[in-house]
């Protein structure tokens, strides 16, 4: 228990560190690493819960593509940010207050836990000894039973946002001259290509 | 049917795999290089190579210091000085060849009356120094006791033709 | 583990801890070797695709070739650029190699053989190879040059797209083996290997990891005629060396994933007797070498993919295919009943 104890602190530890590293850092590449360092440790914490499945999904959708993403923009912008950074303190304290109330709602909400909870408001479905199913299978036992319409409409949020961007981003341009691989693949040697006689001195 | 000809060749790669039969079939054949360092390729007996200085048969330098390969050389590589020996004959004091300047045309090599100056067939001198490549008239007379076999070989084979 | 004060510090916490290690070793050390052969037989068997000899010097049949190569990378001068982002510069190489390594931690080699045989196991690789990406941007950034810099940017957008179909592909196998453990995966194979009935998956897959491992065709994160060699261009000695080593054992870990995905990891061929007499880790081995060599013949074979050529395949021919056959594999668990589980 020592142990996890230990390692439950280095992770929260490196965790809170490497969070304020993200807004404190000069460089806005350094932001993203460190913000990338935080999610890790998150994944540690979850991996400490026994959270397996949600560790991996956070390494990989948020790390592996997410955060991919975040430091390919920050590293093709050109943004002065030490500019950007001048306004700091003005915003300071509408920032102050809005950390306030979430902390204050965080602690609300855990001392409501320790307090007093109705049971049959946290599970309704009976939850199997953690012996016999795997937390992945625990899951996909309540997303695909009971939050099975919130789910499909995470899905269809998500999907219009993408069919957005498209449509924000697509135009069509006439008269550009595209390489069309399906017409380039196809064409055949009888169609292409044309052998023909040519006479001495005479031309085609 | 055409395109439903196409359509099945480009889903079942068959391209990319006859490509890839065609870099396996090779995997099976022999090596058609040779093993460098160990084997080397034939060379012709007009092949340009490392310069040597040749001598007579009794031992006497051939170079009678005429300094026609230094005026004819088009990279202005050699540097000849010359004074008569005790004996009274004509010899170069100096003959130095700058390999670094060299383009190994055998101008000089033609140049010559008395087959003195010759570009030999070795083209394995690679120094690690420059100053090891300026070489003198003892470089080149050691070159040529060296290779002198294979130097009048050559020049015999070839003389037909010259 | 029970309370700590009964057990002591030797028992409880120190052995542990030494066999750990020692496993990790034992799975490391090997790997290395493995990674500094692969680079002879690489240049070997281009070498003879190509007809000519390979390197044959250094010992008989020039298999000191590597170790020549590594000393060598060790000699040399670690060259820091002055303009370069010092940390980030450093970190790069070692995050490639430790990421390399790291996957093999849930590699089944055999039944049993594994060092942490966790629930989440493909979760587990598929975090690790996409991880991978960020050695080389990190790596580009940091050396603040065009080139690497190009390189790092062809590489995040590559990796980003091919993971996409990936992920599709992994689902469709585990749609069929109804359980994310890398060992469930391969005993699930035993009456056949998920290669034949998920072949264009199979296929989709290897191609994939070819992107991911930034090898050719797609190695456009280090063209060297167009980007001299990419995000590597500012390195030199140990830290180009780390690179090297951990892209080439990334190699490794994606052969040994599709193996457990698709080529029954550790199982024989046909599950009769002279076949089994084979220890499973050798068959193991026998199938991730087959995947390696598939790797090299390809480099020999297929000249690089245009950029555009490569997102085209990435997203508008793997992804839709994939996502088909996802709908395709499910359909046909759910008609003829053979969901696994559940």
């Amino acid at each position: 228990m020592i142990v996890q104890t230990i390692v439950f602190y280095i992770f929260a530890g490196v965790t809170i560190g490497a969070a304020v590293m993200v807004v404190a850092a000069r460089n806005p590449v350094h932001s993203v690493l460190f913000l990338i360092l935080a999610f890790f440790n998150s994944a540690g914490l979850f991996v400490l819960m026994g959270a397996e499945f949600v560790a991996m999904i956070l390494i990989i959708v948020y790390v592996g593509a997410v955060a991919v993403l975040f430091l390919f923009v920050v590293m093709m912008l050109d943004i002065n940010f030490v500019e950007l950074r001048q306004g700091f303190l003005q915003y300071l304290p509408i920032g102050g207050v809005i950390g306030l109330i979430l902390m204050i709602e965080l602690i609300m909400l855990l001392g409501a836990e320790t307090v007093a909870i109705p049971k049959t408001l946290l599970a309704t479905v009976p939850i199997p000894p953690i012996e016999d199913r795997t937390n992945t299978a625990a899951i996909g036992d309540v997303l695909y039973t009971k939050y099975i319409y919130a789910f499909q409409a995470a899905g269809m949020v998500l999907f219009t946002a993408m069919v957005g961007a498209i449509v924000l981003t697509l135009r069509e341009r006439s008269g550009v001259r595209k390489q069309r691989i399906s017409n380039q693949v196809s064409r055949r040697r009888a169609e292409s290509v044309e052998l023909k006689k040519v006479e001495p001195r005479d031309g085609l | 049917m055409q395109f439903f000809r196409q359509s099945l060749r480009s889903l079942l790669l068959t391209e990319l795999v006859a490509g890839m039969i065609v870099t396996l079939r090779q995997l099976f054949k022999p090596a058609v290089t040779i093993n460098y360092p160990y084997e080397k390729g034939p060379l012709g007996p007009r092949f340009r190579g490392e310069h040597a200085l040749r001598r007579y048969p009794n031992g006497e330098e051939r170079c009678i210091a005429c300094k026609l390969c230094e005026a004819i050389c088009p990279a202005q590589a050699i540097l000849i000085e010359a004074e008569p020996r005790s004996d009274g004959s004509r010899r170069a004091t100096r003959y130095d060849i700058d390999m670094t300047k060299c383009i190994y045309c055998g101008l000089c090599e033609e140049a010559c009356p008395v087959d003195a100056i010759v570009e030999g067939p070795n083209f394995e001198f690679a120094a690690e120094t420059r100053e090891e490549l300026f070489y003198n008239k003892e470089k080149l007379l050691a070159n040529g006791d060296r290779w002198e076999h294979q130097i009048s070989a050559n020049l015999k084979t070839d003389a037909p033709y010259r | 583990m029970v309370d700590g004060s009964s057990i002591g510090f030797w028992a409880g916490y120190a052995w542990p801890v030494i066999l750990i290690v020692l496993k990790v070793l034992a799975i490391v050390v090997p790997l290395l070797l493995l990674v500094a052969y692969m680079t002879l037989a690489e240049r070997k068997i281009m070498a003879a695709m190509q007809m000519r000899l390979g390197p044959n010097v250094v010992g008989p049949l020039g298999i000191w070739q590597a170790f020549a190569d590594g000393l060598k990378m060790i000699c040399k001068e670690t060259i820091i650029p002055t303009g370069s982002n010092k940390v980030v510069f450093l970190a790069a190489p070692l995050i490639t190699f430790v990421l390399a390594t790291l996957g093999w931690a849930v590699v089944p080699f055999d039944a049993g053989l594994v060092l942490a045989d966790i629930n989440v196991g493909v979760l587990f690789l598929f975090a690790i190879s996409s991880l991978g990406v960020y050695g080389i941007i990190m790596a580009g950034w940091a050396s603040n040059s065009r080139y690497p810099f190009l390189g790092a940017l062809r590489s995040a957008a590559q990796m980003v797209s091919y993971e996409v179909s990936m992920g599709f592909v992994i689902i469709t196998v585990l749609l069929a083996v109804g359980s994310l453990n890398l060992s469930d995966i391969v005993e699930s194979q035993r009456n056949i290997w998920f290669f034949i009935p998920l072949f264009p998956m199979f296929i989709i897959f290897f191609i994939s990891t070819l992107a991911e491992t930034n090898r050719h065709p797609f190695d456009l994160p280090e063209a060297e005629s167009e980007l001299v060699a990419g995000y590597q261009v500012e390195y030199s000695a140990m830290t180009f060396g780390l690179f090297f080593v951990g892209e080439y054992a990334n190699m490794f870990l994606m052969s040994a994933f599709t193996t457990v995905l698709f080529l029954g990891g550790w199982l024989p061929p046909f599950d009769i007797e002279p076949f089994t007499w084979i220890p499973g880790y050798i068959w193991f081995f026998l199938k991730v070498a087959f995947l390696l060599f598939v790797f090299v013949w390809i480099r020999a074979t297929l000249p690089r993919y245009r950029y555009d050529q490569l997102m085209r395949l990435g997203w508008k021919v793997f992804l839709p295919f994939s996502l088909l056959w996802v709908v395709i594999t499910a359909g046909a668990l759910i008609i003829f009943d053979w969901l696994p589980g559940a």
